[in-house]
């Protein structure tokens, strides 16, 4: 893991200084709300609906199990006894006091964390796949590019005031479990013929109001130029997007409204005047950076088959949950284990401040002390031996967290809506929820499949609802909350935006709509190993308009 | 009818402008006015807070009264009166016996 070096400490330390003399300086009146409220944007305050939020930085999803006790302290001394990991990986308190907020970033920097950057207009937390340094399937860990993100975006003078906020996200395999082509850039670590390493480079991608999917604008740009072309990519962005209206300012629009080719061209052409200068990545730091990433000396543990084994015929939910769960590392005797957030019923991406430290003593104990947040707000164990994988397993189960739902319709994505979101315009939670309690059946999942459900509470799209297999949308309409659902969407390497069904349901009709998509998939598909984006893009959005409103013209409402 | 809200500036506490003039965090105490004038008085009491720092975020808010009870127009300002649907331990609602129905 990346430890902070003495200027980054002192970097931090100064501003949590400088931060809570400006709440000082709020609270005692010197400040007006106009003024401060930048500021403490600047510092991941915002005001929601009952109280202030705060927003954490966790780069790149990845934490220690220090870390984690660390928020699970924060959310029982100043919140309410819980955290809510979101799907830029961070982490989420609903209840702190401004008055406490001085004193929550202080204990944060003390285990090398803040929250600086998770608001505005500036490069928020950078995100990568949550597998990264684990998956079977990348060419290198991605998180050291990451790092290098961090440090060169974190209050860069030119990028702190862009005309809207900017997010970047990393995968280093063909698999693309970070979502890249919904993002501002994504970025797809991958080697060329030589075996060098380099970037596919997307730009222009994005969810909210006007989703878009990146153009791929760089087939191959070499590790050394990643400063020196993000910087080219957000000066054109910054010169020339717009700043006359916050829903055509992001740089999906430029795109869209400039053309690829001709952005393209207008980055290039920057780049060509950054190419040789200090922004070049010497080999020695990029190496130096990824030393920080060396993963754990992974000893041999051939005895995990034979305990699996036993382990899966004495007990049925640990084969399910093993089946489901637990995927493929890159050492054979190793595997990466999903902790799902997603128990029957429950609030996706909460956890208890009980939870948290009872995940990081199983990381301490099993996973070499590491945990990362998945974008779909689960929590992973990165490196767990075989061997071990019962005992974490019932560690779990004590805590309430072995839920065998990884990528199955319970495992939805829910943004927190307007039980607590100061813009969003319908209720989220309740009806992950519902659905959740609905298809409570884990046997019942598996049959339905891989199937992403995710959820947002506005047209800001928070949920990712563009994205999901099946998308829901909450609006108000005529002072009532009225959901939307949307076809086919996926935000993996064949990323497609979803396609609005038809008109939207009442808060009591969602769940079974959902559920005659889903009987209606189970209908049409060709064979059990189908999955249900598969059937769609073979079948349209035909049998489902039939199935849900008895005809295939819905208008959309 | 209309109501004055805002979030109170040391916690974000949701509070409500009363008839004697103080902020107060039960939505039932708030004064419900009916008339531009009123409105206006409201908006005045208001801007002097916020400028006093003592609450954000202020706003008129459309009630209705039914059997002597507030309850606000938008289902948003439910939310606010009460706190999460999804928790009802936590919020306003903990405090009182009438959590969301």
């Amino acid at each position: 893991m990346y430890r902070y070096d003495e200027f980054d400490h002192a970097f931090v330390d100064a501003r949590v200084s400088e931060f809570s003399d400006q709440v000082a300086r709020r609270l005692s009146g010197e400040i007006t709300e106009d003024a401060f409220k930048p500021l403490r944007l600047m510092n991941g305050v915002y005001l929601q609906l009952h109280a202030y939020m705060l927003r954490i930085a966790i780069p790149y999803g990845t934490l220690s199990s220090k870390q984690m006790r660390m928020l699970a302290h924060i959310a029982r001394t100043y919140d309410k006894g819980y955290g809510h990991f979101t799907t830029r990986q961070n982490i989420q308190f609903n209840w702190p006091a401004l008055s406490d907020i001085p004193a929550v970033l202080r204990d944060l920097a003390s285990v090398e964390m803040h929250a600086i950057q998770t608001s505005g207009n500036c490069i928020r937390n950078v995100t990568a796949d949550h597998f990264a340094g684990a998956a079977a399937d990348e060419v290198a860990d991605p998180r050291p590019y990451a790092e290098i993100l961090r440090q060169w975006s974190s209050v860069h003078p030119e990028f702190s005031f862009l005309p809207r906020k900017f997010k970047i996200a990393v995968t280093g395999a063909e698999r693309d479990r970070a979502a890249i082509q919904v993002h501002d850039i994504g970025l797809h670590l991958k080697k060329n013929a030589a075996g060098e390493l380099g970037f596919a480079v997307y730009v222009g991608g994005g969810q909210g109001r006007t989703p878009m999917i990146a153009k791929k604008i760089r087939d191959f740009l070499p590790e050394k130029d990643l400063l020196s072309y993000t910087t080219a990519v957000m000066r054109v962005y910054n010169l020339h997007g717009r700043r006359d209206n916050k829903y055509k300012a992001r740089i999906k629009i430029l795109v869209h409204e400039t053309g690829t080719e001709e952005l393209t061209r207008q980055i290039e052409a920057e780049f060509a005047h950054l190419v040789d200068t200090e922004l070049k990545l010497p080999d020695t730091d990029i190496r130096a950076i990824e030393r920080y990433f060396a993963p754990p000396v992974l000893v041999e543990r051939p005895d995990g088959e034979a305990i699996l084994k036993q382990a899966q015929l004495d007990s049925r939910g640990f084969a399910e949950w093993l089946k489901q769960n637990v995927v493929t590392h890159r050492h054979p005797d190793y595997a990466a284990v999903t902790i799902s957030l997603k128990g029957v019923g429950e609030i996706p991406g909460d956890a208890t401040d009980v939870q948290m430290d009872a995940v990081a003593d199983i990381a301490e104990r099993y996973g070499f002390d590491e945990l990362r947040v998945s974008h779909e707000q689960n929590l992973i164990l990165p490196h767990v031996a075989r061997a071990d994988l019962k005992a974490v397993y019932d560690a779990l189960v004590e805590t309430g967290l072995a839920t065998a739902n990884s990528n199955l319709i319970s495992d939805i994505i829910a943004c927190p809506g307007l039980d607590f979101c100061a813009l969003a315009n319908a209720r989220s939670i309740p009806v992950a929820q519902d659905i959740s309690r609905r298809f409570a059946s884990l046997e019942r999942q598996r049959e339905i499949g891989e199937l992403k459900l995710k959820i947002s509470g506005c047209i800001n799209a928070c949920g990712h609802h563009h994205v999901g297999h099946i998308g829901i949308l909450g609006v108000e309409k005529k002072g009532a909350e009225l959901y939307q659902i949307t076809l086919g969407g996926s935000g993996d390497e064949h990323t497609s935006i979803g396609e609005i069904v038809g008109r939207g349901f009442a808060p009591e009709e969602v769940t079974d709509a959902v559920e005659t998509v889903v009987e209606t998939y189970l209908g049409l598909r060709s064979s059990p190993s189908e999955r249900f984006i598969d059937a769609y893009r073979r079948v349209g959005a035909a049998p489902f308009k039939e199935a849900l409103y008895g005809t295939t013209d819905a208008k959309a409402a | 009818m209309k109501i004055l809200t805002a979030n109170r500036l040391v916690d974000g506490e949701v509070v409500w402008l009363a008839p004697d003039g103080s902020w107060a965090t039960e939505l039932q105490s708030a004064e419900v006015v009916q008339t531009p004038e009123d409105e206006a008085r409201l908006q005045a009491a208001g801007k002097h807070a916020l400028a006093a720092s003592l609450v954000v975020d202020v706003n008129l808010v459309e009630v209705s009264i039914a059997d002597g009870t507030i309850r606000p127009n938008r289902l948003r300002e439910q939310i606010r009166a009460l706190g999460p649907t999804t928790h009802p331990s936590l919020g306003k609602q903990a405090r009182s016996a009438s959590p969301h129905a």
